[in-house]
């Protein structure tokens, strides 16, 4: 057997369901369509009454879903793409994100982004948000790089009693693949070390760790043996094994789909410094896609967003420093 | 004409009993003697933030309140005082919130109008215009998933809240699902300074129910008989399952658009109108014009509120106001293990 990341959305989906009455999907053309990618297919059939079309009124869509999660529901919101959810952003950020501080009472939200970029996609299919809501206190926000992690992360973003931004890779939905679904996992909160090296630590997410365990074997080819962290969930970030890989390495680069002002890779690369500075042995580097909206064109895509060919240069320089 | 408007006077079965009546009048009463004791605690600096009054309106906002039931959903906004002591709100919940102590629903995080107790089913507004609506739309369908029966949900809002796109995002969803929600439209013609000629182009904001596919209702909004036969109405039929109900009510507010606001700018012939007419003073001169009150009873009626208000706030300024160091304010997760240190 072999399930694709996208599978494994939709696996964890239907577990989602059969185990938690409280559970319900909503979203446009989630029902008896099953979602635009299909991570719904079959679902409002299996669970009538309980993957349900939406208006397309993001806004409203986030803020029915923290109404009934305010009632006991867990539900699951599905963005078309993550582009569009900067219109329901207000709900998920002021509303939300605010509610346990505020009321003492616990927003089990799930909301799936669709996110990063495909050949194709342009600048409003493209983006990816992790960073944007990482900046708001009160939201959990996890990018599954493995097959593996999607299917036992969403299942646990169900679970998390906070509202959890689910940041799923467009452009792993079918080419990544596993054997199998997972019988356990690493929590969410908990990087991963992708591949053990000892010369650089390259610190990434989502669909970048596999951009960059290609640059790995680029690089080893050269002699030199890189370490990649996944992270797995953005916020909370795992900063003590991000620091216990730099303490083995002495370098860091960090890699990311998203823009290069502020965000993830910059947060990482505060932290080493700010905890960590006598660990570095060179200056740390951080590899984003370029400040411009996400081209259409592959030829120009390609070049937008870092590569296995650009992360290999990028890393180069740190080691040869 | 248009046709799903029905007109306040053919306002069917639910009819303003003299009880019902009496009961509404003592909450509006409340909530004015409230209010003016918060302007005056805002005037002498014991109040910090926005402090917004609803003065003019207390007959509409009170009518959701006596109409809703226990297991009801009632998201207030800026101007419902009445409507939210009248559905469950204790006065100390109110003036703590408003005077900073650590033992009110909101414990010093939020402050004012901004407060609530969700399990209770009186939600919490955040400031952001038109985003109540779809939450309680989101507690309406919960309640149906479960099979809770029996149950409404009402949202308060202003005419320049219908401007916004959470506004017709979340009445379009209602009506697509057939909630029970009553959406209360206070339309009291200004949206701070704003005119309402600058805020919409249809005759009348109730003209929006008929692109919703939902039933409109217009009430005189200074009427108590009117606002307890319109809106009770309303909740009456999203009860029976008849969906979504929406209520525009005219009238002006008797005062800033927060106590900072001097409102000159709202017009002196607005003023000398109907609009303008104060609905405790006609709610009063009924009460006299039916002998269910004579003068006496009005002003024992009045020392009644005014003690429960003088109690009330006496008590909340002399609470603690939250100590930072005292429980854990700096947790926005309710999850211990998925918190970020803070530095
Ligand atoms: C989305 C949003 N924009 C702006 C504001 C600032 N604001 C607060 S109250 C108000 C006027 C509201 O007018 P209306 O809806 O008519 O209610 P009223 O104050 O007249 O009762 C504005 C502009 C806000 N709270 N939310
Ligand atoms: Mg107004």
């Amino acid at each position: 057997m072999s399930i694709t990341y996208l599978e494994a959305i939709r696996e964890a989906q239907a577990k989602a369901l059969r185990d938690d009455p409280r559970v319900f999907i909503y979203g446009q053309d989630v029902g008896a369509f099953g979602g635009a990618f299909k991570a719904t297919k079959g679902l409002a059939k299996e669970f009538p009454g309980r993957v349900l079309d939406a208006p397309i009124a993001e806004d409203a869509m986030a803020g029915l879903a923290i109404g009934a999660a305010l009632e006991g529901m867990r539900p699951i919101l599905e963005m078309q793409f993550a582009d569009f959810s900067t219109v329901a952003f207000n709900q998920i950020v002021n509303q939300a994100a605010t509610m346990f501080w505020r009321t003492n009472i616990s927003c089990p939200i799930t909301v799936r982004l669709p996110c990063g970029g495909t050949a194709g996609g342009g600048p409003f299919h493209s983006q990816t948000m992790e960073a944007i809501y990482a900046h708001y206190p009160g939201l959990v926000v996890l990018t599954p790089a493995t097959v593996e992690d999607a299917y036992s992360m969403l299942l646990e973003a169900v679970a998390i009693d906070d509202p959890v931004i689910f940041c799923e890779h467009k452009f792993l939905y079918y080419h990544l693949k596993a054997d199998s679904l997972p019988t356990e996992a690493l929590p969410v909160g908990k990087a991963r070390i992708a591949r053990v090296g000892r010369d650089l630590t390259l610190v990434t997410y989502s669909a970048m760790v596999h951009e960059s365990l290609a640059a790995a074997d680029e690089l080893l080819s050269e002699g030199w043996e890189v370490e990649v962290v996944d992270l797995r969930s953005v916020k909370p970030l795992d900063t003590d094994t991000v620091i216990a890989s730099v303490a083995r390495t002495g370098r860091l680069l960090c890699v990311g789909e998203a823009w290069p002002w502020g965000g993830v890779t910059a947060e990482v690369i505060t932290r080493v410094v700010c905890e960590g500075y006598d660990l570095l042995d060179a200056p740390p580097q951080r590899l984003n896609a370029k400040d411009t909206p996400v081209p259409y064109h592959p030829n120009l895509w390609s070049a937008h967003r870092p590569t296995a060919r650009s992360i290999a240069a990028a890393a180069r320089k740190v080691l040869q420093r | 004409m248009v046709q799903t408007v029905i007109e306040p006077t053919s306002a069917g079965d639910v009819s303003a009993t003299r009880d019902l009546y009496i009961k509404a009048y003592r909450f509006m009463l409340l909530a004015r003697v409230l209010d003016d004791k918060l302007a005056s605690l805002y005037r002498a600096g014991k109040i910090l933030g926005g402090v917004f009054l609803g003065r003019g309106q207390e007959a509409l906002s009170v009518s959701i309140g006596v109409g809703l039931r226990e297991r009801d959903i009632f998201a207030p906004l800026i101007r419902d005082m009445a409507g939210r002591l009248a559905f469950n709100e204790s006065v100390l919940d109110a003036a703590r919130t408003f005077l900073g102590s650590s033992l009110g629903p909101m414990r010093g995080r939020d402050g004012n109008i901004h407060r609530g107790r969700p399990k209770e089913g009186q939600l919490a507004m955040i400031s952001h215009l038109g985003a109540m609506i779809s939450v309680v739309n989101g507690g309406l369908f919960a309640r149906r998933m479960r099979g809770i029966k029996g149950t409404v949900g009402v949202a308060c809002c202003g005419d320049g809240s219908t401007s916004t796109g959470s506004f017709h995002e979340a009445m379009n969803q209602a009506a697509i699902e057939k909630l029970p929600l009553v959406m209360v439209v206070a339309d009291n013609q200004y949206a701070y300074s704003t005119p309402t000629e600058r805020q919409f182009a249809c005759r009348s904001l109730v003209d929006r129910a008929v692109g919703y596919g939902i039933p409109g209702y217009e009430v005189d909004g200074t009427n108590l008989t009117a606002c307890l036969n319109v809106v009770g109405e309303a909740i009456a039929r999203a009860r029976a399952g008849e969906g979504p109900q929406l209520v525009v009510a005219n009238l002006l507010r008797l005062c800033g658009h927060g106590e900072h606001d001097d409102a000159q700018y709202i017009e002196p012939k607005l003023k000398a109108s109907d609009l303008g007419r104060d609905c405790m003073k006609l709610a009063e001169a009924y009460l006299t014009q039916q002998s269910w009150a004579d003068a006496a009873t009005l002003s024992k009626w009045r020392a009644e509120a005014v003690q429960k208000v003088e109690e009330a706030t006496a008590a909340a300024q002399r609470e603690p106001g939250p100590d930072p160091f005292a429980e854990n304010y700096w947790a926005a997760l309710s999850t211990e293990n998925l918190l970020e240190g803070n530095e």
